[in-house]
């Protein structure tokens, strides 16, 4: 450009906003897109737009083809055809118009060419090919404004493929006289770098020769590069440290022109490129840190100013303190500086702030101590972004005391945010992380379904990738932690390690050897310090090992040694068992190939839970003069009845032994983990049921009171929950918010009205929701299992209190027998039980029922809750053979016929694999499959004895799968389709 | 920078740069959400979001709002003085600038946009620079279009 057309250029603001085309919005009614945007406006419904938007886009395309239209009214048209892109509208065709426009217009109609272009098309679109000359004609022209629009574009996207056409003139601009064009370049260099690295792998000198640029436009662009080579390998830019620190010495100093001045404040991107570089090659280097010391101080110290741009290079230059070789004097001032952030009125600073925190903490908890009060308010702060990062900063300061409330916290954020999907990713994984930390600190004196809820959370959700990668993180944890001193990581800890290891050792199988796992596990029994338990557990995981050659060998040798003399005295007949089956295991092959088929793991394991199996033997043991089969719960009342023998002994087996007689379910439908391993067949045993009572059902600790006046209320909580002392173990993370003196009585020193609100907010927590209701499924009825939960320290509050618990009588649900409640003692909670049956035949229906109550001192009083049961809680598999199904089949009168979706695994047959889900989900029972046509059966409880069946004939018809259904019961097909389409849709 | 949408109040988008290869329909998904989400937030909250794997960050001016996603480790406060900027970019080149400006010339807007930023990274943070980069191109199609056709 020449003087006189700069000169020119400062008059032209005024000129330009005079222009009915340009400059200052001046709405031009004359233009077509004018004339269309009022249109869109003056619309009323979006059906309008569309219709509008349709005409529009079909004189577009009338106009596009015909030979006719100039370049310059093509110009136009490609603004419109932008427009509607942008309010959604598809205009494929105009694309190849876009690019002939950049192709073959003059410089203007080429910028929009070129703009066109960019926003239609991406980097994988094949019209790119098309272009490439274009962009090559463009980069060797002479107009300087041409030049410009190329680089813009190639850097905006290109084809990786045709790189190395352009390439070469790419790089002769980097040598260009205008600082713009060498600028732009260089941007465009770094594109290429980012999507193909290896073809610029030969310019790396020249790169070097833009950050020594005179224009410092062209170095900061430079710096972007550089930024992104030392991320990757700053161990061969070390040598760069010196001219960084004297760059940004430089740009602080205020020795940069004006030009580059942001509200005062010298160059700060610039400031904020470098200090993250300096971060990179300062790390774990203490020679390379100490060249950058006061820089860093001179860069806290200047950054005075009160504006959010000053507060930009104060955070990223606390970051690289902090991520640098540590000085204390730097720490200092960067600890102070993240104080203004937490502590600042204004949200976003303070959103930063506990986001540095969370940073700083993992070096030092300390930090966040005088932070404690923002931190607690912080917790309830209206906007789910600042709670959520100060859930991820109690995360990085949780230990074994304050972990209860830690998660209780996260779970109550859980509750609120569970459609975002990207939330429970995050807790998810917090949780787990908080595991590991915990379990190795305080494991033996958790309470046991602190592990198994951990458990869960591993097995539990969809096959998606994160979930594998859970698993495998687990995994990889747990071998490196085996692969240390295991003597004092706690026994339940390794339970959990082992069990972690038998499921999902598969995951990293491809990359390690098979042995690997199989020996350290094999070491773990070796030792002294394991407990029996804890061996049973590895034996199980060893088990479910076994599968390849080497381990096969390995198992043997362990299971020899076992069951030689030398452990013969063992008189754990669990540890036997287990031995002996892993032995047999070993020495057969086909059996092996049986039990563990290579491809199972992934699906769901099939329960029985009608237990029909044993069928056969329940009625030889009935001929033979057995007595007929009582639940634990009926001989409990027998022996009540009776009053024949004092119970207290064993009053305490009654929640324990109906969970080990049932499969259990919580309303989410899944499977505990732990009765899972159980069930899958190779070995039960009464031990390991015992440690698994937690499992079955919800405790609802009495949290509350997380946060007192003071502080930190941790303490009490975990000395009320566990009988045994805490086991004093050195701890670097040791809170030291939560002293052990703050215990506080809940019933003294409070007013009566306040502590009844306490007492009711910790008792009812979750009443009415499901929480507190557990289903256990048993053979012949669905229970309603309730349990109430007190902390420990408050039992004598609650001692006798809940006197009632009824169901309401409805249309559809009737109850048919019930328990008192009852409480079960040491549990400190209250059961009862309730037997409810589906009257007819609905896809849910709603339980309700009223629990009163009363406090010693007090007026009795009620709470209602409600909780709705779906027709799949009251469905049981149907045994029947073929021939008896073809009779009932003919006896039914009400039917109905759909087409369902197919499921399609690889591994299955699309009938197979879609009957599996169905039976997976609803608890159906396949009878018979022939070719291309399957026979399901099912029933519906309907109290003692068998209910009313419901036939299902499938047949694969196309890619759908038509399905006719039979039953005796006029709503029970239409309800169970309806349940089949949510399991399919699901699946 | 991943990407930088402008949307009004009433959700209607008015600008989208993409700096990432994405397919129209995951492109009208991002947008789709991310403006619901945002315009449920209120005023006085917080100008960033985690959101998926990005780091969300928004502003308010008048009735448009711009939103840009950046990667985790970028700097949430430098993004919202990239989004200032533009907008005093606009606002110098437009003369005091509203919404209508930017729906009826939508693609100068573009233009400044490219001027300022590039392949997602800021190529020129003068302002002084970005205009005058653009007024000559703009000079341009002054001294054209009095050229007879």
């Amino acid at each position: 450009m020449s003087d006189v057309v700069e000169k020119t250029l400062s008059a032209l603001p005024s000129l330009l906003s005079l222009d009915s085309q340009a400059g200052a919005g001046k709405l031009s009614p004359s233009s077509k897109l004018g004339n269309l945007i009022k249109g869109i406006t003056e619309l009323t419904s979006k059906h309008e737009e569309e219709k509008l938007i349709k005409k529009e886009l079909e004189s577009i395309k009338e106009q596009v083809a015909s030979p006719n239209t100039t370049m310059r009214q093509m110009k136009e048209i490609m603004v419109r055809a932008i427009y509607c892109e942008m309010l959604g509208y598809q205009a494929s065709f105009s694309y190849i118009h876009a690019i002939k426009l950049a192709q073959q217009g003059s410089v203007l109609e080429k910028r929009v060419g070129y703009l066109a272009v960019s926003l239609f098309l991406n980097e994988t679109d094949e019209f790119l090919l098309l272009l490439v000359n274009t962009v090559l004609k463009d980069l060797q022209s002479t107009n300087l404004i041409e030049v410009c629009m190329a680089l813009t574009v190639v850097s905006q996207m290109f084809p990786k493929d045709m790189i190395p056409a352009i390439l070469p003139v790419v790089e002769e601009k980097l040598t260009h006289p205008k600082e713009i064009i060498r600028r732009k370049a260089v941007l465009a260099l770094y594109k290429f770098y980012l999507i193909a690295p290896n073809q610029v792998q030969h310019i790396h000198s020249k790169f070097r020769k833009a950050l020594c640029d005179k224009d410092p436009g062209v170095m900061t662009a430079s710096l972007h590069i550089y930024l992104q080579l030392i991320k990757e390998n700053p161990e061969s830019y070390k040598d760069l440290t010196g001219s960084m620190v004297t760059i940004l010495r430089q740009v602080v100093g205020g020795k940069l022109p004006l030009d580059f001045n942001y509200h005062s404040v010298p160059a700060p991107w610039l400031q904020i490129q470098l200090l993250r570089i300096l971060a990179y090659l300062g790390k774990e280097d203490q020679g390379t840190s100490e060249m950058m010391y006061d820089v860093l101080e001179e860069s806290l110290r200047r950054a005075e100013m009160n504006h959010n741009i000053t507060y930009a290079i104060l955070f990223e230059c606390v970051k690289t303190i902090y991520t640098v070789h540590p000085k204390s004097q730097l720490l200092e001032k960067a600890a102070e500086c993240i104080g203004n952030f937490v502590l600042s009125p204004k949200i976003n600073l303070k959103y930063l702030g506990l986001k540095a925190l969370t940073y700083v903490v993992q070096q030092d908890a300390n930090l966040a101590l005088p932070h404690q009060m923002t931190i607690i308010e912080c917790l309830d702060h209206s906007d789910v972004i600042i709670k959520r990062e100060t859930l991820e900063l109690l995360f990085r300061i949780t230990n074994a005391q304050n972990v209860t409330v830690i998660v209780e916290k996260m779970l109550e954020f859980l509750r609120l945010t569970c459609d975002d999907y990207s939330t429970i990713d995050l807790v998810g994984k917090v949780a787990e992380l908080t595991m590991n930390s915990v379990f190795s600190l305080g494991g033996d004196v958790m309470q046991p379904d602190i592990p198994n809820n951990f458990l869960r959370l591993l097995a539990e959700g969809v096959d998606n990738v994160e979930d594998r990668q859970l698993r495998l993180f687990a995994v990889d944890s747990y071998v490196s932690l085996l692969q240390g001193v295991t003597a004092k990581l706690p026994q339940r800890f390794l339970q959990v390690i082992s069990w972690v290891l038998g499921e999902y050792s598969y995951l990293r199988e491809e990359e390690s050897d098979p042995g690997s796992v199989m020996r350290l596990l094999a070491r773990l029994l070796d030792q002294r310090h394991t407990s029996t338990e804890t061996r049973s557990w590895v034996l199980g995981a060893m088990t479910k090992l076994c599968s390849s050659p080497v381990s096969v060998a390995l198992a043997r040798d362990v299971c020899e040694r076992y069951l030689s003399s030398l452990y013969s005295g063992s008189l754990n007949t669990v540890l036997r068992q287990k031995a002996q089956e892993l032995m047999i295991l070993s020495q057969d092959t086909k059996l092996r190939a049986r039990v563990l088929p290579a491809e199972g793991r992934l699906e769901s394991l099939e329960v029985d839970s009608s237990l029909s199996f044993l069928d056969g033997y329940v009625s030889e043991a009935l001929a033979a003069g057995a007595a007929p089969y009582k639940s634990p719960h009926q001989r409990q009342e027998d022996l009540v009845q009776e009053k024949a023998l004092s119970l207290e002994p064993y009053g305490l087996s009654l929640p324990v032994s109906l969970s080990s007689c049932s499969i259990t379910d919580r309303l989410t439908d899944r499977r505990s983990p732990t009765l899972l391993s159980m069930s899958s067949g190779l070995s039960g045993n009464s031990t390991e049921l015992s440690h698994q009572e937690g499992s079955t059902t919800l405790k609802l600790e009495g949290v509350k009171r997380v946060w007192g006046k003071d502080g930190y209320l941790a303490q009490q909580q975990s000395a009320g929950e566990t009988p045994t002392p805490l086991v004093e173990l050195p701890n670097p993370l040791l809170s030291p918010q939560s002293p052990p003196s703050q215990t506080q009585k809940p019933s003294s020193g409070l007013e009566p009205d306040q502590e009844k609100r306490q007492l009711a907010s910790s008792l009812f927590v979750g009443l009415g929701s499901h929480n507190s209701v557990c289903l256990v499924r048993l053979p012949s009825t669905v229970w309603l299992f309730i349990k109430h939960c007190q902390s420990a320290n408050q039992s004598h509050v609650f001692k006798a209190l809940f006197k009632r618990f009824y169901i309401n009588s409805c249309q559809s649900i009737s109850c048919i027998s019930g328990s008192p409640l009852k409480e079960v003692k040491g549990h400190s909670v209250s059961v009862c039980l309730h037997t409810v049956v589906m009257k007819r035949a609905s896809v849910q229906v709603e339980l309700a029922g009223l629990l009163s109550y009363q406090r010693p001192l007090g007026q009795p009083q009620a709470a209602q809750f409600s909780l709705s049961l779906s027709l799949k809680h009251f469905l049981r598999p149907l045994t029947v053979s073929t021939g008896d199904y073809g009779k009932m089949w003919l006896s039914f009168s009400h039917d109905l016929k759909q087409n369902l979706r197919l499921v399609t695994t690889e591994h299955q047959e699309p009938l197979t694999a879609t009957l599996d889900a169905l039976k997976g989900k609803l608890h159906l029972h396949v009878v018979d499959i022939i070719g291309s046509e399957g026979i399901v059966a099912c029933r519906l409880l309907q109290g003692p004895g068998q209910g009313q069946p419901c036939l299902l004939h499938c047949r694969v018809n196309a890619d759908s799968l038509a399905v006719w259904l039979r039953s005796p019961v006029p709503e029970l097909p239409d309800s169970l389709l309806y349940h089949c389409q949510k399991a399919l849709t699901e699946t | 920078m991943q990407f930088m949408l402008l949307f009004s109040r009433q959700g209607k988008l008015r600008l989208q740069k993409w700096y990432v290869p994405l397919s129209d329909k995951e492109r009208k998904k991002i947008s789709r959400d991310l403006v619901q989400t945002i315009l449920a937030r209120k005023p006085k909250m917080c100008s960033f979001l985690e959101w998926r794997d990005l780091k969300i960050v928004y502003k308010r001016y008048a009735s448009l709002y711009f939103c840009c996603a950046v990667e985790d480790q970028d700097n949430e406060l430098i993004t919202l003085e990239i989004i200032h900027r533009y907008v005093e970019l606009l606002d110098k080149y437009f003369g005091s600038v509203c919404e209508l400006d930017i729906i009826f010339n939508f693609e100068k807007a573009y233009f400044i946009l490219d001027e300022f930023l590039l392949g997602g990274e800021a190529q020129e943070t003068s302002k002084k620079n970005v205009l005058k980069a653009i007024e000559q191109a703009d000079l341009l199609q002054e001294v054209c279009g009095l050229c007879p056709r």
